[in-house]
């Protein structure tokens, strides 16, 4: 895995209720439990932690980031275009 | 139950995007105008491109005097405006012992924002070493409900109610049952709110709910909410008093329900606002069948619209996709603490009227929101009852039932 993904799957386990539960790319961001409060603190995170601000509305969310791999996805470009 | 007295609206009072009366308002939201543009209280620099709902061309100086302003934040002002009007219209006149039994219950979903903001970026962004003298009394929630004492000369019981989006609806409704309970004779209710700050803009940001577009309520590809401003107030009395010194009466409270969804802390609960509905009916005496016109919460937010179109058919069963819809935040956005007034006055007026303001912005259906919306133009039918949602952030709900003067 890219660091980027490192990062946030670190990010993401953290906002795992329950906690302790190894997540992967492969993982649906739903199928981990996250609720909407979770959602947010976990955009967040993110943004906090690369120094972007991730596009992500509630409201049209779900098929943008529906696997931690679309998240990691996301991030990538968005460091990305920052640093062109 | 068999209360002592019905409780009527004798006068309404409207500060908004679509103007600073209550009759102007509601002759904007029949043609369907919208309030919704750019931000221009803020630097829309600072923000992420979403679209506001504000009050325009607000002038305090022609409401205030010069040493009355520093203590009035502009909920504030916009509070007493619209509660001006709605004793103005009312025709009451508080005498000293009427003064004493009227009640005044503002709903605020914040307070004193702008106040608070402005301290902020005066202490930490410019460095300052101390605030404004008045800091304090302009941010209170209850200012808007204090102020409003203060300029009408009314000393009953008086209070802000807290509910977040639901708070002028709880207002509206508590002071409903006060007045027909007998524990006051009359009362001054409604809600304001102004927030269109920096600091609570990027508080909402953060919440990841704001369109960017406008306000789309129950459409396919909405984006969310539209922050709005300004105040709703109403003057309730007894319908015997209004009778008795021959006063307008423009309708009757019927109805008052509230629930809590113990839930989600943000997203919202078919069962917390079905119960709602279900226990207005019930208060008022009402079968879904009596209802003619839902002003619904409607945000226009995916969450919202979904779950208070299923709320609707659990509460009302066969009716509840058949009786006419519209959210007036389509046109004014959603003005929180206020939004529960705004929407109290629209109903009132809808009822009286017998036309019902439209759901603008519509582009298309979502199959998860097949409600009998009103489309396009506002639709003229008679109206026996209509009413009024409100759904807060926390999972308070609160709905009020308005019926035909008679």
């Amino acid at each position: 895995m890219t660091e980027i993904a490192d990062d946030v799957v670190a990010i993401i386990e953290k906002k795992v209720p329950g906690g302790g539960r190894k997540v992967s790319v492969t993982d649906r961001l739903e199928d981990l439990g996250l609720e909407s409060v979770d959602f947010l603190e976990m955009v967040f995170d993110l943004e906090e932690k690369f120094d972007v601000q991730v596009p992500y509305n509630a409201n049209t969310a779900s098929e943008d980031f529906a696997t931690v791999q679309d998240v990691v996805d996301a991030i990538t470009r968005l460091v990305e275009s920052d640093n062109a | 139950m068999n209360w002592p007295h019905r409780v009527v609206v004798t006068g309404l009072g409207a500060v908004t995007p679509l103007g600073h009366t209550a009759p102007t308002y509601w002759s904007r939201l029949v043609a369907g105008e919208s309030g919704i543009a750019a931000p221009t209280q803020v630097d829309p620099d600072l923000l992420q491109g979403e679209v506001v709902a504000e009050v325009k061309d607000f002038e305090p100086t022609l409401h205030f005097g010069e040493r009355q302003l520093p203590a009035l934040d502009r909920v504030t002002q916009f509070a007493v405006v619209a509660a001006r009007e709605a004793l103005a219209v009312s025709g009451l006149n508080i005498t000293d012992d009427l003064s004493e039994q009227t009640a005044t219950i503002i709903g605020t979903g914040i307070g004193g924002s702008n106040t608070i903001d402005d301290s902020y970026k005066r202490l930490y962004g410019e460095g300052a070493r101390r605030v404004y003298p008045l800091t304090v009394p302009k941010l209170m929630p209850n200012a808007p409900a204090s102020q409003v004492t203060m300029m009408l000369g009314l000393r009953g019981p008086a209070f802000g109610v807290v509910s977040a989006c639901s708070s002028a609806t709880h207002a509206i409704g508590l002071a409903y049952q006060m007045v027909r309970s007998g524990i006051a004779r009359a009362a001054v209710t409604g809600g304001a709110e102004s927030c269109i700050n920096v600091g609570t803009m990027k508080g909402w940001e953060a919440m990841r709910v704001m369109a960017n577009d406008t306000c789309r309520p129950f459409s396919v590809d909405r984006r969310g909410l539209v922050i709005g401003e300004g105040a709703g107030v109403a003057v309730l009395e007894r319908l015997e008093d209004a009778q008795a010194r021959d006063a307008e009466i423009l309708g009757e409270v019927v109805g008052f329900g509230m629930t809590a969804d113990a839930a989600d802390l943000t997203n919202p609960d078919v069962g917390g606002m079905s119960r709602a509905v279900a226990a207005t009916l019930a208060d008022a005496g009402l079968d879904a069948g009596g209802v003619d016109y839902i002003n619904a919460h409607g945000t226009g937010t995916a969450a919202n619209d979904k779950a208070e179109t299923a709320a609707l058919k659990v509460a009302l069963g066969e009716y509840g996709g058949k009786i006419p819809v519209s959210s007036t935040k389509s046109m004014v956005g959603h003005a929180l603490g206020a939004a529960g007034a705004l929407e109290f006055v629209a109903a009132v007026m809808a009822v009286r009227d017998g036309v019902a303001p439209p759901n603008a912005n519509y582009l298309g259906p979502d199959p998860e929101c097949d409600l009998e919306l009103i489309l396009g133009d506002a639709r003229e039918m008679p109206i026996r009852t209509a009413i009024s949602n409100s759904f807060a952030f926390g999972g308070l709900n609160a709905v009020l039932a308005v019926g035909k003067a008679r």
